[in-house]
Parts: structure tokens; C-alpha cells; sequence
């Protein structure tokens, strides 16, 4: 039954992508932002299905089994808040600018905001750098829990190379298109996954009540947060989701969008997305205490798997590994299309091309580059060890650090390329300086201060962008007319 | 009622640290009660970020889904109106 349910979801992911196809451009407008013409619900699936993981899902209850509901205040509510608010005031702008300009890639945008050579190159090495790790965790993890829902019938490096090849098969042929409509099915599979989930288990636990009754009682402990976090560490938490201003992928899809007013659907309802996935996979991660009590280490990983295996074995793992199946797929298709629009714009089309590639040339150079992204990090993920997991904390941290570079440019006409370089390069210097110390560490705080190193790194990158901005050459007014064309106020607002 | 809503922003960022339900264990709407919060936070940001799209949306946006006179080309972007 389970895999039949699989089988019949990936052929319905195919066949939506396919359709796709027949409305795809040969140009890279029309291939990596689906010529800008994304409405607003796809929009509003596709930026929540890309920005959740699988972690939303398998993560989040094998978080809430450990430590409680507050896992929903630390990682969920502080993104309901901070990703539209970034929506808003990033994503808005720079929709408008990409289109204005024709920008294709994060990339190409900062590269001609700050008019830096240097910077686009840097800043391409650290996106990727941080984004592979990101792929990695997508590819194994698909692996995993796929042999896991499956009882072991599914090897892992076979559910590996499904996601791996149908996410290939879809984005390869649709482009922006068939990830954005893709992204919308699979956004919807693993948000109904959450809901039908939940009921089902509460109902077979006797409802609502009765469950919480008894976990009151049992394990009271689970109920509040209590001191497995620090209130200092929720709130610089809220600094992780920051990270969503200058994930590539986002960024893609921000460009892809129809107008700006199409932001609007995905800045309201953003946060009812977030309670949807987030509070069904808390509350069944704390409840699985009552059926499954002191699982320890990456036994308390599988927690969704065992409840459901317990109450409702046939329908429900089906769906599950759909679920799972949808919220890594649509994370792993936006960001392996992200790296090949940068490889082919701000790479094979600059410099190999001289800025004189062929539409077709940039499609097909699309195309090669996301197989071979996606076929490397496959081959990676057979001798990854599992540990990487924990390297996605970190891969938000560095992004969320950057944070500041994308609203010095929007905002901030003194900001000087000078000043981007040194933020980025303070960023890899801190990150490198917090991971040597905090990896391995679960629960790491800067000098167990309960601050997270997101927060330090945040602080100093703008102080450091913002001095350096001020005591070296301010960009050049024409330059500045083209990013601030009704703003002929003077520098340094 | 641009800065109010900014303001509101401050506020519900202020409001996510809900440290005064750290170690409270009672049930609210059948939810632990830090749960129901932060359920009931993401309802109340549903709403600011409708007021906020709705009071504070960039002039020059809405004048160019609008069609209206002084649309810029498209919908380009400007520092006017929605700057924080």
C-alpha cells in the first residue's frame, strides 16, 4: 500500500511538471523565472513549500518529542513574523528591480547594485557553499526516511536516487514553471498530511482532550519550556529566519512573481501555512511520549514514523512518505535550480561567454548544470554520514548573517561595494570561527551566553558593512539613479 | 498609519517572547497554554500583515497596478513610500 501511494505521487509530480513544459520559452527569462508570470496562490505554495523542509514534517515532532511544544515558539512562530515581514520590504523590491533590469540571479542584482566584479564572484562562492551542504541534507535525508517508512523495502541510497532523478526529470524539462506548479501540489500534499494526520491520531487516542489530559499528568515537563532552552536563545532565534532574505532559491522565486502585488497572498498568509504544517507535527511529536516513552539519540528521530505505524499503519504511511517525499523535493528542485540559473548568468554567460550566450545555450547550460548538481550531491550523499544534519542550523546562520548586504543595497544608497566585501568577508570569518566551536555541540551559545552565534554574526557584519561603507568611496550617482530612481535625496539616509 | 504599523511590527516582535508563560503548564483551548499562544500570535500577525498590505503598500506599486498616472514603466522600484 505504501509504496503503490508512492509510485502513484511521484507519477503525479511528473505529470504535473510535464505539463508545464508546454508553456516553457527557450530563453533564460523564460526557463529560470518562468518569465515572470507566477500568480499569487502558486506563488504563495511554491515560496512555503521551498523555504520548508523535511525538518517541518520528521524534525519538528522528533524536536517536540524531546523538549516539548516550545520547539513551536523557536522555530515556527518566529518565521510566521519574520519571513513575511522580509517578503514585504525585501522580496517586494526586488521583484521590482529584476524586473526593471532583467536580472535573472541574486547574484547578477548585487553584482550590478554595488558594481563589483569581486563581490558577484565572492558572493556566488559563499551562496554555493552554504547552499550544497543544504542539498545534501535534502538527498540523504529523502533516502533515509524513505527506508524507514518503508520497513527497510526501500534501501536508502534507492530513495536517494528517486528524489534525485525525479526532481531532475521535472525541473530539467518545466524549468521555473514546473517547479512553481510542482511546488504547489507538493506544498498541498504535506500540509493535508499534517491535518489528516493529526485527526486521525487523536481520534484513535481518545481526542483533543483526553491526549493532552493524560500528557499533563505524565509528563507535565512537555508542556512548558522550562530549561531546555534560554529565553535569551528564542529570542536571538528570531534572527534564523532572517536567512530567507538570501537563500537563492527565494530569491528565484521572488523574481518569477507576476507583479508585486502578487506578494500579497504569500505576506498574509505566509503565518496560517506555518500553523498548519508546524502545530500537527509539534503536538504528535510531544503525544508520542504516551505511546512510545523514552526513546533516546536518533530513535526519537523516526517518532512520526511510529505513531503512525501504531494508529493508522496502511493509508497514513502512504501519505507520509508522500509527505515527506513532497517537502524535500520542493526545497531540493528551487534550490538546484537557483545554482543552475547562477552557473549559467553569473559564470558561463559573463565569463565564458563574454555576455553573449544564446537564449537556447542558456537553457540547455541550465539543464546540464542542475543534473550534474543533483547527480554529485547524490554520489556525495553515499558516503555522507548522517551528523550533517546538523549542518543545517548552520547553513541558515550564514545566510541569516547576510541578511544585512540585501538591505544595505535596497535601502542604503552610502552602502559601497567596499562595505558588502567586508560584510561578506566578516561572515565567513565568524561562521568559521562559531562552527570550529559549536560543531558537535547540539544547543551551542556563544560562551553559553544562551546567544545564538546567528546573532553576533548579524551585528557585526552590519557594523562592519556600515563603517566600511562610510570611510570609503560612495558608489557612483548614475549607478545609484538606476536602483533608486525617484530617491534623489542625499547619501547616507 | 504607515509608522503605527511599523510600530505594531516592533510590538509583535517584542510579543513573540512570551517569557512570562515560560513555565506555565495549564491547558488553553485544549492546547498547552505557550502553544496556544503562539497559535493564537500567528492569527494576530495574519492580521498585521493584512493591514499592512493594505495601509502600507509602496505608493508606486499600487500606482502601477493601478494604471493610474505617474505608473512607473514597471512597477520599478523607489525608496518612497514603505521604506522602514
Amino acid at each position: 500500500m505504501t509504496l503503490a501511494i508512492l509510485a502513484l505521487y511521484l507519477v503525479l509530480v511528473l505529470l504535473v511538471g510535464a505539463q508545464s513544459h508546454r508553456f516553457l520559452r527557450s530563453t533564460g527569462e523564460g526557463y529560470f523565472v518562468a518569465d515572470r508570470s507566477i500568480g499569487p496562490f502558486v506563488l504563495l505554495m511554491t515560496l512555503f513549500g521551498t523555504h520548508m523542509t523535511s525538518f517541518a514534517l520528521l524534525g519538528a515532532s522528533a524536536e517536540s518529542y524531546r523538549v516539548g511544544i516550545g520547539v513551536f515558539s523557536l522555530m515556527a512562530s518566529s518565521s510566521a513574523l519574520v519571513v513575511p515581514v522580509v517578503f514585504f520590504f525585501v522580496g517586494t523590491r526586488v521583484w521590482a528591480l529584476g524586473k526593471e533590469h532583467g536580472f535573472l540571479t541574486q547574484v547578477e542584482y548585487f553584482r550590478e547594485r554595488f558594481q563589483s566584479e569581486a563581490l558577484g564572484i565572492v558572493l556566488f562562492v559563499v551562496l554555493v557553499t552554504l547552499l550544497v551542504p543544504y542539498l545534501l541534507i535534502g538527498i540523504l535525508g529523502g533516502g533515509i526516511t524513505l527506508n524507514e517508512i518503508t520497513g527497510g523495502d526501500i534501501p536508502q541510497w534507492v530513495g536517494a536516487l528517486v528524489v534525485s532523478v525525479v526532481v531532475v526529470a521535472y525541473v530539467s524539462y518545466g524549468g521555473m514553471r514546473g517547479t512553481a506548479w510542482v511546488n504547489t501540489f507538493q506544498t498541498l500534499v504535506f500540509m493535508i498530511l499534517g491535518g489528516v494526520t493529526v485527526a486521525v491520531v487523536l481520534d484513535r487516542m481518545g481526542g483533543l482532550g483526553v491526549a493532552m489530559a493524560r500528557l499533563a499528568t505524565e509528563q507535565p515537563e512537555l508542556l512548558i519550556r522550562g530549561e531546555v532552552f534560554g529565553r535569551i536563545e528564542l529570542f536571538t532565534y528570531t534572527f534564523i529566519p532572517l536567512s530567507v532574505g538570501m537563500f537563492p532559491h527565494i530569491f528565484s522565486h521572488w523574481l518569477s512573481a507576476k507583479s508585486a502585488g502578487t506578494f500579497r497572498a504569500p505576506i498574509i498568509f505566509y503565518p496560517l501555512c506555518i500553523a498548519v504544517v508546524w502545530v500537527p507535527s509539534v503536538l504528535l511529536g510531544a503525544l508520542g511520549n504516551l505511546d512510545f516513552p523514552g526513546l533516546q539519540g536518533p530513535a526519537a528521530n523516526s517518532i512520526l514514523v511510529r505513531m503512525i505505524d501504531l494508529h493508522a499503519p496502511e493509508l497514513l504511511s502512504g501519505l507520509l512518505a508522500a509527505g515527506v517525499l513532497a517537502a524535500i523535493m520542493s526545497s531540493l528542485d528551487s534550490q538546484s535550480l537557483a545554482l543552475g540559473a547562477m552557473f549559467t548568468q553569473d559564470i558561463l554567460q559573463r565569463y565564458v561567454y563574454g555576455g553573449k550566450m544564446e537564449e537556447v545555450a542558456k537553457v540547455r547550460a541550465g539543464r546540464i548544470f542542475i543534473a550534474a548538481v543533483i547527480a554529485a550531491t547524490f554520489l556525495l550523499s553515499l558516503v555522507a554520514r548522517s551528523s550533517i544534519f546538523g549542518l543545517a542550523v548552520w547553513s541558515f546562520t550564514g545566510f541569516a548573517a547576510l541578511f544585512p548586504i540585501v538591505v544595505a543595497a535596497l535601502y542604503w544608497r552610502r552602502a559601497s561595494a567596499a562595505g558588502a566585501l567586508s560584510a561578506v568577508f566578516t561572515v565567513v570569518a565568524l561562521w568559521i570561527f562559531f562552527f570550529s566551536r559549536g560543531w558537535g555541540s547540539p544547543g551551542y551559545t556563544v560562551a553559553d551566553s544562551g546567544v545564538m552565534p546567528v546573532a553576533v554574526m548579524f551585528l557585526v557584519s552590519t557594523v562592519v558593512l556600515i563603517g566600511v561603507s562610510l570611510v570609503t568611496a560612495p558608489p557612483e550617482e548614475a549607478r545609484l539613479a538606476r536602483f533608486f530612481p525617484q530617491a534623489p535625496r542625499s547619501s547616507g539616509r | 498609519m504607515r509608522r503605527l504599523l511599523y510600530l505594531g511590527l516592533f510590538v509583535l516582535y517584542l510579543a513573540h517572547n512570551d517569557w512570562w508563560l515560560w513555565q506555565d503548564a495549564r491547558l488553553l483551548l485544549g492546547l498547552p497554554v505557550g502553544l496556544t499562544y503562539h497559535l493564537l500570535y500567528c492569527f494576530v500577525v495574519i492580521g498585521a500583515m493584512a493591514l499592512l498590505v493594505r495601509f502600507a503598500w509602496p505608493a508606486q506599486f499600487s500606482a502601477a497596478e493601478s494604471g493610474g498616472a505617474g505608473a512607473p514603466r514597471s512597477e520599478g522600484v523607489s525608496d518612497g513610500g514603505g521604506s522602514p
